[in-house]
């Protein structure tokens, strides 16, 4: 009975042991300039930050020791970000964010610290800090933009009668969208066995971000439903998609194969882009990149970093969150994997303005996304529920790309779908 | 010095009181005391969750943002006005149906086969268990590039043998098999290695009473094995009904934006409560949805229980 006692006693004292335990909170202390502390960079797929790269930071920062962590995709990083972000714990001192979810973290940007500094002022291309600042206060430094081009296959281009060099087909391609889809017709009428574009949704995509309020106003009312432009650009486009397009959409399985396959002929070229299609398409000799853009100019994506306030070193962390966004730091990731820079003092360095790859047919990289980031002159407005939006509209074109619905009944559902967000 | 003794005393007097009473709050507690892990351990995980989340349903609730005001049951009105939330409720009814049945008669085959005098037994068990111990996001990787329309491994055999390719992203039915031949991959031999667990417990005798009796393989199967089994079943029936009714990374997986498809051709419930909790950021919508999902598992669940109970019993009685 003793025995039985006094195990009962420990059992209760451990329970209540663990219950206060479980109790305690985290208590953040500030760090002395010198104690030896890891900040933790978390980015997803490629940003071009190298382990040279945060190995030379530790260099000039005794101290500091950089772990990176890389989550596989954009859509894991931004689940993770979003948990921990509203549990208030767990991120990690440097966080990376997409522009697309810039405008939900907008709304809460006392999470993040301030990142303006005297030093860094306009280091950044206007709408591209813009893009990150609430009340003064920048939430995010930028990394790299998105500027977009045409890349395309030579082979089939000619097999068509058409151009075959960057120059001709740059100029067979300026215009507005309309152009290009009429070319794309006289393309498809040549029976080359290759589609014209990857899909409506992708070539949707381009044309948005063209629009300064394409979805919402700038005080965000949602306006999709009843903006004559959004409707036309869907019909539109997937009058054009019935002849021309592949129909397989982007970053699905299919998709990666097609692109192994060389399944269609053009598509729309953000810098990221070409590591994306040199990755997906080894065998594939022809692809080349023409400098020009339907209707202009257009930025398709870019990043930030940011530092949110739950982490212990928020000091620390912003001094290598704006290290790292330096000039010299995002040539070096251009180089490594093709993310144009947004700093405007890059754009004037000639190991950025030199830049040439071999898989695109050793285009001038570095010249032609110059260009076609000075083309881009709308910022598009986004609002909380832009990518919301977005994701019923390409739902709506997917399901007229599959053959499920018409135009019509399809346009009717997207509408539906936005009004129940 | 009297009133010193007098103090001592009256100290001990309390200490034996004291043990006195620890001795009996000793038999009427402790027992309390040594099943408490488990309520408590069930309070902070199982039963505190699911009333917060009940909680959270009646608010306006951000993700990120926090609570908002009370709504009453607006969000669950909400949600059952919408036609995604009965589409979710059919794909997962269907997905659930297309992997428990086959899942759960081809484990009971499985398990009848490893129960009978095998060489190697232990090496087809464990093989049996193989795909169990593969992660389900690789499975559910493999999978989806073999289903690809256009360029996928089943489509391109199925075109092989002069059949048309079957649309297994576009059509609902079609995606439904697809992911039910993921959750089935992995989840039959885990079943089967419980009802051979199972079946190991029924007695010998008999078994060799019916063979005297003059019972061939099917009908001892059907006679003794079937009905000696029913406590099993009925545990390998209730959580595959768990299971199946949750199933979340098949469906996520299985295409790359992970929201069911356009259509919503295979937007499972707990699908839909992500899109309206995380891409969305409405919380107290994502609650309601949780809450209702809770209640139709549990509707389902006594149905099955009911189910399993009349037909145990009829066979009781005939046997």
């Amino acid at each position: 009975m003793k025995r039985l006692r006094s195990a009962g006693r420990i059992l209760g004292a451990a329970v209540i042991a663990a219950l206060t335990l479980a109790g305690c909170g985290s208590t953040s202390t500030p760090v002395a300039d010198n104690t030896p502390i890891t900040l933790t960079l978390a980015t997803f797929n490629k940003f071009g930050y190298s382990d040279q790269m945060l190995a030379a930071y530790h260099a000039a920062h005794p101290n500091v020791t950089v772990v990176q962590n890389i989550a596989a995709t954009s859509q894991a990083a931004q689940d993770n970000m979003f948990t921990k972000l509203a549990a208030g714990s767990g991120l990690g001192d440097v966080e990376a964010v997409e522009v697309d979810w810039m405008p939900k973290l907008k709304q809460y940007s006392n999470l993040f610290v301030d990142l303006s500094t005297p030093a860094s002022k306009g280091r950044w291309l206007d709408w591209k800090a813009q893009a990150a600042t609430v009340n003064g206060r920048l939430i995010g430094a930028g990394t790299d933009i998105g500027p977009e081009a045409i890349c395309y296959r030579s082979a089939p281009f000619i097999k068509a009668g058409l151009a075959g060099d960057p120059a001709g087909v740059a100029q067979l391609l300026t215009g507005d969208w309309n152009n290009y889809y009429s070319v794309g017709q006289r393309f498809t009428a040549a029976h080359t066995g290759v589609a014209w574009f990857d899909s409506a949704g992708a070539t949707f995509q381009g044309l948005a971000n063209q629009y300064s309020n394409f979805f919402e106003k700038s005080d965000g009312t949602v306006i999709a439903t009843t903006n004559p432009d959004v409707k036309n650009a869907f019909v539109s486009v997937l009058n054009a998609s019935s002849g021309s397009s592949a129909h397989l959409q982007e970053w699905s399985t299919d998709w990666n194969a097609g692109l192994a396959n060389g399944a269609w002929a053009t598509m729309l070229c953000p810098s990221w882009m070409l590591g994306v299609i040199s990755g997906n398409g080894p065998k594939i000799k022809d692809w080349k990149i023409a400098n020009v853009f339907p209707n202009g100019g257009g930025n398709w994506g870019g990043s930030y970093l940011t530092v949110p306030t739950q982490g212990k070193h928020a000091a620390a962390a912003k001094e290598l969150a704006l290290w790292l966004t330096a000039p010299e730091q995002q040539i070096a990731a251009f180089v490594t994997t093709g993310n144009y820079p947004s700093q405007v003092g890059a754009y004037t360095n000639p190991a950025l303005t030199g830049a040439m790859n071999p898989y695109f047919n050793n285009a001038p990289i570095g010249q032609i996304f110059a260009d076609r980031a000075k083309a881009v002159t709308v910022t598009p407005y986004k609002g909380i529920k832009y990518a919301a939006i977005m994701q019923a509209v390409q739902d709506g074109l997917t399901r007229v790309e599959s053959k499920k619905q018409s135009i019509d009944a399809s346009w009717a559902q997207v509408v539906s779908d936005i009004n129940a967000l | 010095m009297t009133t010193s003794t007098l103090v001592v005393k009256d100290l001990t007097l309390r200490g034996f009181r004291f043990r006195e009473n620890l001795g009996r709050w000793d038999v009427k507690y402790s027992p309390y005391l040594f099943i408490s892990p488990f309520f408590i351990l069930f309070g902070l995980v199982g039963l505190f969750p699911l009333l917060y989340t009940g909680w959270v349903s009646l608010h306006a609730w951000d993700l990120l943002g926090g609570q908002g005001k009370w709504t009453g049951f607006d969000n669950f009105a909400f949600v059952l006005q919408q036609r995604q939330f009965w589409i979710a409720l059919r794909n997962t009814l269907s997905i659930f149906l297309l992997s428990a049945v086959p899942q759960l008669i081809a484990a009971t085959a499985i398990a009848a086969a490893l129960d009978s005098n095998l060489r190697n037994k232990t090496f087809w068990r464990m093989s049996v268990l193989l795909p169990f111990v593969v992660m389900p996001v690789a499975v559910t990787l493999i999978f989806g590039s073999m289903f690809g329309e256009r360029y996928g491994l089943v489509n391109r055999t199925l075109g092989d043998i002069g059949l048309g390719p079957i649309r297994w992203h576009t059509d609902p039915l079609s995606s439904h098999i697809a992911i039910a031949t993921m959750v089935n991959f992995r989840w039959t031999g885990y079943n089967a290695l419980i009802l051979l667990a199972g079946m190991q417990a029924i007695s010998r005798d008999l078994y060799e009473a019916a063979t005297i009796d003059g019972a061939g393989w099917v009908s001892r199967f059907f006679r003794v094995t079937l009905p000696q089994l029913r406590p099993t079943i009925i545990f390998v029936i209730i959580t595959a009904t768990i299971g199946g009714l949750q199933i979340f990374d098949e469906p996520r997986l299985y295409d790359q934006n992970g929201l069911g498809g356009e259509d919503q051709q295979w937007m499972t419930m707990t699908i839909y409560l992500y899109k309206l909790g995380w891409p969305q950021l409405n919380f107290g919508r994502a609650a309601a949805v949780a809450w209702l999902l809770f209640l139709v598992i549990v509707a389902i669940g006594l149905i099955n229980l009911a189910i399993t109970r009349r037909i145990a019993t009829n066979e009781g009685r005939t046997a």
